[in-house]
């Protein structure tokens, strides 16, 4: 595996998705960095291949983006011909992609959306191309420091309203405690009705122990 | 204007494709209804030779556990077909993970078919091909004819008998109708269809798809079988009796 070139851009990045009783949350920092310095503070790494399928991207930004590219065309195809994708078929899109081109990238992504038959479901595709659907998943590198967090606070059966409190808490300790992390929050809520976007401003971050 | 594919008839008729038409006319006959619950096919196995083993050299074939293909006319080239349709539900499910369904399975066989049409290196299929299959939306029926048209069916059938097992077959209620009781009509239809004065002696061979097979295509199981072909059998007797 080939990890970032140099100059290259790298979505340092914390990211999540829980899935919930009528759809899903996801969530992501806004951060980008070329080595320290952040070339973009507002990113944008929740990003639709469908119109409710969304994956959170981490990993060189180059990377997911082209995957998610591709990703879309072929959700688009398919929607024309054969009516609306399932999440687990874009899941299989995004597998099939980052598995038969792992020497060449370098990509951490986490799928999420809802459809009819499964309702909300998180897929979630780490670097070597593997699949696994989760009820939760957490990805980028400031996932690693909330591990204990998320384990430790996750409750099956969560309504929306915990599920964003969850997301929420979960990423702005992530984005305290790893450097590459930071900015602002993005989630959406991705239900049969749609897609909801909500925006933490980095002044409104929960706060946790500081000292 | 007939010795080659890639020319047209001044009526705009392509001779070449119509004469791989008479390739299956001529063939057994094979059917496919398609009822409530699943879908049932059904051939007329014409047996070339008695040193033949029966139940050998099958007409109706599997492609991926829940799609079945019966074929008629030039055997060889049905074989051929089944076996790139075998690659494309394999593909299918190499990109997608998922098995492919039934509109999908129908019109790669159907871009394959037609693709013989296109060059004068190549010869259309002497086969027209009868897809069979079980997907999330269903039970579905297809049938590809080897100028690569195909279109859904409720019922369908190929081959010498196709005339009178049509005309049987709009006969019956399909929507109506359970896998079980399609398998003894289908079985009825091709005893009906055989002419005993022209051709030999001939097999019958039924598979299904349908929930008591759990969605998987399969060998009508041999009681199921055995009583259908016995009150076929009986049926043509009582076709003979004479009606005041």
């Amino acid at each position: 595996m080939s990890g970032l070139k140099p100059g290259e851009v790298n979505l340092g990045t914390s990211i999540m998705a829980v899935e919930f009783a009528h759809g899903v949350i996801i969530g992501a920092d806004s951060r980008t960095t070329t080595g320290s310095y952040i070339a973009n503070r507002v990113t944008d790494k929740l990003t639709e291949v469908h119109d409710t399928i969304y994956c959170c991207r981490s990993g060189s930004a180059a990377d997911t983006q082209a995957v998610a590219d591709i990703v879309h065309y072929y959700l688009q195809m398919y929607s024309v011909q054969n009516g609306k994708p399932t999440v687990p078929l874009a899941a299989s899109l995004f597998q099939e992609l980052c598995y038969q081109n792992k020497d060449n990238l370098s990509a951490g992504i986490i799928v999420g959306g809802w459809d009819k038959e499964n309702g909300g479901s998180v897929w979630n595709v780490p670097l070597g191309g593997s699949l696994h659907r989760q009820p939760f998943a957490i990805g980028g590198s400031g996932s690693t420091y909330i591990y204990g967090y998320c384990d430790a606070t996750y409750r099956d059966g969560m309504n929306q309203e915990e599920c964003i409190e969850f997301v929420k808490n979960s990423l702005a300790l992530a984005m305290s405690r790893d450097g590459s992390s930071g900015g602002v929050i993005r989630m959406a809520i991705i239900t049969e009705k749609g897609v909801e976007r909500i925006f933490v401003p980095g002044d409104k971050l929960p706060v946790h122990w500081e000292g | 204007y007939d010795v080659s594919v890639s020319t047209y008839s001044p009526d705009g008729r392509v001779f070449q494709v119509e004469y791989a038409g008479k390739a299956v006319e001529n063939s057994g006959t094979a059917i496919g209804i398609r009822v409530k619950d699943g879908v049932v096919l059904a051939v007329e196995k014409l047996i070339q030779s008695k040193l033949l083993v029966p139940g050998a050299n099958r007409r109706i074939q599997n492609v991926d556990r829940h799609i079945g293909i019966a074929t008629a006319g030039l055997l060889a080239d049905g074989r051929h077909i089944v076996k790139r349709a075998r690659e494309e539900a394999q593909s299918w499910r190499d990109v997608y993970r998922l098995p492919i369904d039934g509109k999908n399975i129908a019109s790669r066989v159907g871009d394959y078919v037609a693709a013989y049409t296109l060059y004068s290196s190549v010869r259309p299929f002497g086969s027209s091909t009868i897809i069979a299959a079980m997907d999330t939306t269903g039970p579905k029926l297809y049938m590809v004819e080897p100028s690569g048209l195909y279109w859904g069916y409720h019922g369908t059938a190929i081959g010498k008998g196709r005339q009178v097992a049509k005309t049987e077959i709009e006969k019956l209620n399909l929507e109506e109708m359970t896998c079980r009781e399609a398998v003894k009509h289908a079985a009825r239809i091709i005893y009906n269809v055989h002419d005993d004065a022209k051709d030999k002696e001939f097999e019958l061979e039924l598979s299904w798809i349908c929930e008591e097979s759990k969605g998987f295509h399969q060998i009508v199981p041999k009681e199921i079988a055995d009583e259908a072909e016995a009150l076929a059998k009986a049926a043509l007797n009582d076709d003979d009796d004479m009606d005041d």
